[in-house]
Parts: C-alpha cells; sequence; structure tokens
C-alpha cells in the first residue's frame, strides 16, 4: 500500500471512530446538561418573582419573558426576562423581575459575567459584607423603573429609583443599572403587544 | 536496542519532580495560571488535563507504529480533542459548577502543549505499560503544581482552603492573588523555590 493512500485510510478512520465517539457521548450527556439548564432558569426564575405557582413562556421577537402566575387568577404576579450587556471586563446577562403594569422592580440575579474578583463580583454576593452579603441586587426589589433608575455613590439612596453603587466597581454598578434602564422600554412594549 | 532502558518506577517519578511539567519544562502554563485561583478549581483542571493526557496516550501509543509519520500531528489532535470534549461534556453534566468555573478553559486543553509535547516526545516512541506511566506521573505532577498553586492563591486572596474559612476576620484578603497578577507571582516564586532546592540538592 502506498504510503498516501495509507495516510488518507488512517487519518478517515481515526476521524470517522472519534466522531462516532462523541455522537454517542453527546446523546448521553444532553438530558443531563438540558436539565441543569433548565434547573438553574427555574431557580433565577423563582428568585426575581413574588411566589407563583407556575410559569408560562411568552415568546415574542427573540426574547422570552416569563410570566410568574397563581391559579385561577387573571393578572399575573411578575413578568421575569433575561437581559444582557456591557460590564466594566465583558457581559453581564442577567434575570429580572418586574411587576405586571412595569411599575418596579421584584428581584434581580446576575446570571453571568467576568467583573474583577472581588470588586466587581459583589454584583452577585459580597462576602465582605458578613450581614448581608446579598444587600447590591437585593436594592433592587421595589426599585421604580420609570423615570429610569440612577446610581448615587457613597449615600444611601433616597428615592425610590436610586441604588447605592459598590464601592471600588462604580462602573460596573452603573453596568447593572443601564442594562435594566436600557431594556426596560423594549421589554414593556413587547409584554403589552403580546398580551 | 543500544540507548539503556529507564526503570518503569522512573518513568512514573520523573514527572514529579526531575521532569515537572509545570516547575520544570514549564508547559502548560496557560491553564496554570489562568484557572488556579482556588485550590478546588486547580484540582478540577489538574484532573480533567489528567484524564485527556492518561486517554490519549493509551491510544497513541496503541496505534504509533499505525500512524504514517507525515500525518501524526493531525492523528494526535484528533484523538486529543475527543477525550477533551468527552471531558468537557462529562463536566457539563455531572459536575456543573465546577464546568461553570473553569469556563472555557477545558474547552481548552486541547492546544495544552503538555499533552501534544508528551504525545510526540513520549507516547509516540514507547509502548502502552511505559506511556500509562509517564501519563500518571506528568498528570500527577500537573496536578500537585496546580492544587499548590491554587491554594497559596485561595488562602492569601479568599482567606479560604478547599472553600473552607481557615484565616480569621483579622486578614484583610489580597485581593491581588485571585486576580492575574497573583498567578504570575506565585508561579515565579514556586518556579524559583523548586530550582533553589534542585540546587542544593545536586551539592549535597
Amino acid at each position: 500500500m502506498n504510503n498516501t493512500a495509507k495516510m488518507i485510510i488512517v487519518l478517515t478512520i481515526i476521524t470517522g471512530l472519534s466522531g462516532g465517539i462523541l455522537s454517542s457521548w453527546d446523546n448521553i450527556t444532553k438530558p443531563k446538561i438540558e436539565y441543569h439548564r433548565l434547573q438553574a432558569l427555574k431557580a433565577a426564575i423563582s428568585e426575581v418573582l413574588p411566589q407563583y405557582d407556575y410559569y408560562d413562556e411568552l415568546e415574542a421577537e427573540g426574547t422570552t419573558l416569563y410570566v410568574g402566575r397563581i391559579e385561577d387568577q387573571n393578572e399575573p404576579v411578575g413578568i421575569a426576562f433575561t437581559t444582557q450587556g456591557s460590564g466594566f471586563q465583558g457581559n453581564i446577562s442577567m434575570m429580572v423581575g418586574v411587576d405586571p403594569s412595569f411599575n418596579a422592580i421584584t428581584g434581580l440575579k446576575v446570571l453571568e459575567q467576568v467583573e474583577t474578583p472581588g470588586l466587581g463580583t459583589k454584583i452577585v454576593t459580597d462576602p465582605s459584607n458578613k450581614s448581608n452579603p446579598l444587600w447590591f441586587p437585593e436594592q433592587f426589589v421595589g426599585v421604580n423603573l420609570f423615570p429610569a433608575i440612577t446610581v448615587v455613590k457613597n449615600i444611601k439612596p433616597s428615592t425610590k429609583n436610586e441604588i447605592q453603587a459598590i464601592s471600588g466597581a462604580t462602573i460596573t454598578s452603573k453596568a447593572v443599572v443601564d442594562i435594566v434602564n436600557g431594556n426596560i422600554s423594549r421589554i414593556k412594549n413587547l409584554y403589552q403587544s403580546t398580551d | 536496542m543500544a540507548k539503556k532502558k529507564t526503570s518503569l518506577y522512573r518513568e512514573f517519578v520523573k514527572g514529579l519532580w526531575d521532569d515537572n511539567p509545570v516547575l520544570r519544562m514549564l508547559l502548560g502554563l496557560c491553564p496554570a495560571l489562568a484557572v488556579t485561583n482556588s485550590a478546588i478549581n486547580g484540582l478540577a483542571m489538574g484532573m480533567a488535563t489528567t484524564f485527556v493526557l492518561l486517554s490519549s496516550s493509551i491510544i497513541i501509543s496503541l496505534l504509533r507504529k499505525v500512524i504514517p509519520h507525515q500525518v501524526r500531528i493531525a492523528g494526535y489532535i484528533v484523538i486529543i480533542a475527543t477525550f477533551v470534549t468527552v471531558a468537557d461534556k462529562f463536566l457539563a453534566a455531572f459536575l456543573p459548577e465546577i464546568s461553570k468555573s473553569l469556563g472555557p478553559y477545558v474547552p481548552l486543553i486541547v492546544v495544552n502543549c503538555l499533552i501534544l509535547g508528551r504525545q510526540e516526545a513520549f507516547s509516540s516512541k514507547n509502548n502502552v505499560g511505559r506511556s500509562i506511566l509517564d501519563a500518571l506521573g506528568m498528570g500527577t505532577g500537573f496536578i500537585f503544581v496546580l492544587v499548590v498553586l491554587g491554594g497559596i492563591r485561595e488562602i492569601l486572596g479568599s482567606a479560604t482552603l478547599f472553600n473552607l474559612q481557615i484565616l480569621g476576620d483579622w486578614f484583610n484578603p489580597w485581593m491581588i492573588m485571585i486576580l492575574p497578577p497573583g498567578a504570575f507571582l506565585t508561579l515565579g516564586i514556586l518556579i524559583g523555590l523548586g530550582n533553589w532546592l534542585n540546587e542544593r540538592k545536586v551539592k549535597v
């Protein structure tokens, strides 16, 4: 057998076997990966919405809205959606819950971020604040959406649409607020046009 | 064969210290620097790399007479990439937390020169038994350095080790240790320490 033919045959067999192994391994792991993804999604939704019995998924223009409902009640308890934008170093994606009339936020949870460890990561949890590590995301609960949310530095928020910035991570804090401000009108229109 | 065969024991232990992939050969530095911000991440990365190294060493050593010389690198990379994907999916399916914290560095094991280097330098020239010992030794040495590196950075940077609080509230964590500069500082000191110990050993 000449060498060229051998090269082709050997490489073909190796890649073929590799493809076979990967596709069967993918079949085994896919349901598990999908299960974890769904669990994480459900956990995030239940964290940002008030108590609900079940949620509907509304698909509109590539965005999914999760509408939390209570049995036998017409009015939903809240609407959750994922949104993302630029942070200090990379993308920040988060789950945001709002009340059905889009007046105020019911909860906010950062899902993915690559902010500076120890500073920007306080948008997820702040281990240096022993009494309440979640003080930053929890500030958003009850905050009014219109007029736009603003960021204040080093002082306690005085109105219903202010958020106190994390000291040392003002840009990250502002990014989170800007992502909410920048997307809320679009989400509101989407929800009201589908409803 | 004119060359004297090294003992089987030697094939294993050389990876632990004398030919340690990170400290002596300076291979696989990208994951060694990037994911070692905690001991558990270092351990997971080391185990994933060792799994890939061991599996591909076995296969490549078995196929060493079958793969034509001209296409060997292409063949090695396909085999390595297969095992990396298997490891990546395994972590995502069974250890989602660790998979999330390692992020893109698991797929990047494909381009870890430690793995391709061992195939080219060792498995393609030695039988399966020796290749397994070599891979286990190199893998253990790699895990050892990653855990030590991750451990030092975690203790100084977040006052914990394997997520357990070990330094009290009096200690103000050195934020820089879990940032990229902390990785370079710690690795530099470890390599220096390794060289110093080796010099002393030779003198005695």
